[in-house]
């Protein structure tokens, strides 16, 4: 049996990511130092992971409503609300998805019809464009620049728009550059978008993890909130990736859609990991416990740490405000994205992430990870250092 | 003292081998501020000192901590301080705390060993005029100490590359 054959035209047109070769290269190599990583290297804060196993022994193992839980819905709502004063009713413009990597999926299904256009800033994070591919749409690339601090521009996007275009995503602060929007770039967005009924599918993930002023949502601004799919999550401001939680918050008519598909292909999240997600923002709202601010902190001290050694070694690189990611420009020495990190780890033993993967415009670029201790990131800039003064000559 | 002395001292308290320069660069302020900022909170008593924390497991010398409760008649004029520095005093004490609750003053005692602990319970503190009694507690074992733990911690877990 073929059973090539017998894939979906679509599927076979996605293009598995580059990074995923870089973690079998990576992987196979003994004393890797790895800026790689995408995800916290802080372990989920002991009262929340207490709070799992208390529902466990309680015997809560049953599925919980479609929606999540009304705890935790409740415990968005009101955490969106104290952070940036957005009011959603938490029956009805609130849910919980597996990641926010389910409720991006979600809102492509259900915004996008055969051949319509989703707006993807570039470079990003790696699952939009496959995401609007299986929703039957095609992705579009924004240009952003390492001058603007790899924020999107209102005259980009306008250039962008097209009968067909259905939806525009907006990834701040942005894996993999590290660029926020500030309030008067979103504001130059919502002018362009207000001459327009696109919706906007904003993944506010790294929103706890900004360094220089709180984040601000595009919900936040004047008549946008009606138009914006908000989605966020636990896993990088509580340390919580394995746990997969992530939410939505939207308008009721987007919600009860997005719903819809949510029940019958995952029927609800983890029981469990609702419990400790409810912990972990209570705890946050209470003043209880300050580990993201803590966290926050340390990612902040590296990333003063990182951008100090990278620009000391003639890496030219924007001063991320984000995320905890940094992304250096790489052409100086001679080598393509991938022909650095390649060269990088087979000769220095350390693993960052080719700049390509994340979008044509991230040729040129390597995105480095400062989710890891403090003495691993020494270690990696040294031996960073050595390879790039052998380059230069 | 500010959020910076608040990050500076964090910052220590995990790594007091930090220097200014590297301490400047981790809070975004200068060599100098740095080196100021520490010197300040030393002269305003705030860093008491720098100190090593050691595995004593790890010794050939053996040694043997335990944590002493002690019950005091605390003094006319001077309440518990008199004799709390009456028993600090001893080399053999490593932290003298004054506590709510059953029994007033908490001490943590280092000896060589059993009998030593035992002689300073016996021939120093027993006898003294105010202490009316004191129950001893033989530590076994250290799991965590000033905020480090003592046991093996796992290895990163995470997978080395990942979007």
């Amino acid at each position: 049996m073929n059973i090539d054959a017998l894939i979906s035209d679509k599927v076979k047109s996605i293009q598995p990511s580059p990074i995923r070769r870089f973690f079998d290269l990576a992987n196979a190599m003994e004393g890797t130092v790895s800026l790689g990583i995408g995800e916290p290297d802080f372990v989920t804060p002991w009262h929340i992971r207490e709070a799992a196993m208390g529902s466990l022994r309680a015997g809560e193992t049953a599925y919980t409503p479609n929606a999540g839980t009304p705890q935790l819905r409740q415990a968005v709502a009101d955490y969106l609300y104290a952070r940036f004063g957005l009011s959603y009713d938490p029956k009805t413009e609130i849910f919980i998805t597996v990641g926010a990597s389910e409720a991006i999926d979600l809102a492509l299904r259900v915004l996008i019809d055969p051949g319509d256009e989703v707006l993807i800033p570039d470079p990003s994070y790696i699952s939009y464009s496959p995401g609007a591919l299986l929703a039957g749409g095609r992705s579009v690339a924004l240009p952003t620049y390492a001058e603007d601090g790899f924020a999107l521009r209102g005259d980009v996007l306008r250039q962008a728009l097209t009968p067909r275009s259905k939806a525009l995503v907006l990834p701040y602060p942005n894996n993999p550059t590290g660029g926020i929007m500030t309030r008067g770039q979103l504001s130059e967005l919502a002018a362009v978008l207000e001459e327009t009924d696109l919706p906007v599918i904003s993944d506010e993930i790294y929103g706890e993890l900004t360094y220089a002023g709180d984040h601000v949502s595009i919900a936040q601004l004047p008549g946008m909130k009606e138009r914006t799919i908000l989605i966020s999550g636990f896993s990088k401001a509580f340390a919580m990736t394995g746990w997969r939680l992530g939410f939505v918050a939207a308008d009721r008519r987007f919600v009860a859609q997005m719903l819809k598909v949510h029940q019958y292909v995952i029927m609800c999240a983890s029981t469990m990991s609702q419990a400790a997600a409810t912990e972990a923002l209570n705890g946050l709202l209470k003043g209880e416990f300050d580990d993201v601010e803590k966290m926050r902190r340390a990612y902040d001290q590296r990333r003063r740490y990182i951008f100090d050694r990278l620009n000391g070694m003639g890496l030219r690189c924007f001063e991320p405000r984000g995320a905890f990611y940094i992304f250096p420009d790489i052409t100086s020495t001679g080598l393509t994205s991938e022909q650095f990190a390649e060269a990088l780890l087979k000769e220095e033993r350390v693993a960052v992430v080719p700049g390509n993967a994340f979008g044509s415009r991230g040729e040129g670029f390597v995105r480095c990870s400062y989710a890891a201790s403090l003495k691993n990131i020494e270690e990696a800039m040294n031996r960073m250092e050595r390879f790039v003064k052998k380059r230069k000559g | 003292m500010d959020k910076t002395d608040m990050a500076l001292l964090e910052i220590l308290e995990e790594d007091a081998r930090r220097s200014p320069e590297q301490i400047g660069v981790l809070l975004g302020v200068s060599a100098a501020e740095a080196r100021a900022r520490i010197e300040g909170l030393e002269a305003a008593g705030v860093i008491r000192g720098y100190t090593v924390l050691v595995d004593r497991e790890h010794l050939e010398e053996e040694t043997i901590s335990a944590l002493i409760e002690v019950k005091v008649q605390p003094e006319r004029n001077r309440g518990f301080d008199a004799i709390a520095e009456q028993l600090y005093l001893f080399d053999e004490v490593k932290d003298c705390y004054l506590m709510s609750g059953a029994y007033d003053l908490m001490l943590i005692v280092e000896g060589k060993n059993i009998r030593a602990v035992s002689r300073f319970v016996s021939e120093r503190l027993s006898i003294l005029d105010n202490v009316q009694s004191c129950a001893t507690h033989f530590i076994l074992k250290r799991y965590k100490s000033d905020g480090v733990v003592f046991e093996k911690q796992p290895e990163d877990r995470r997978m080395v590359v990942s979007p």
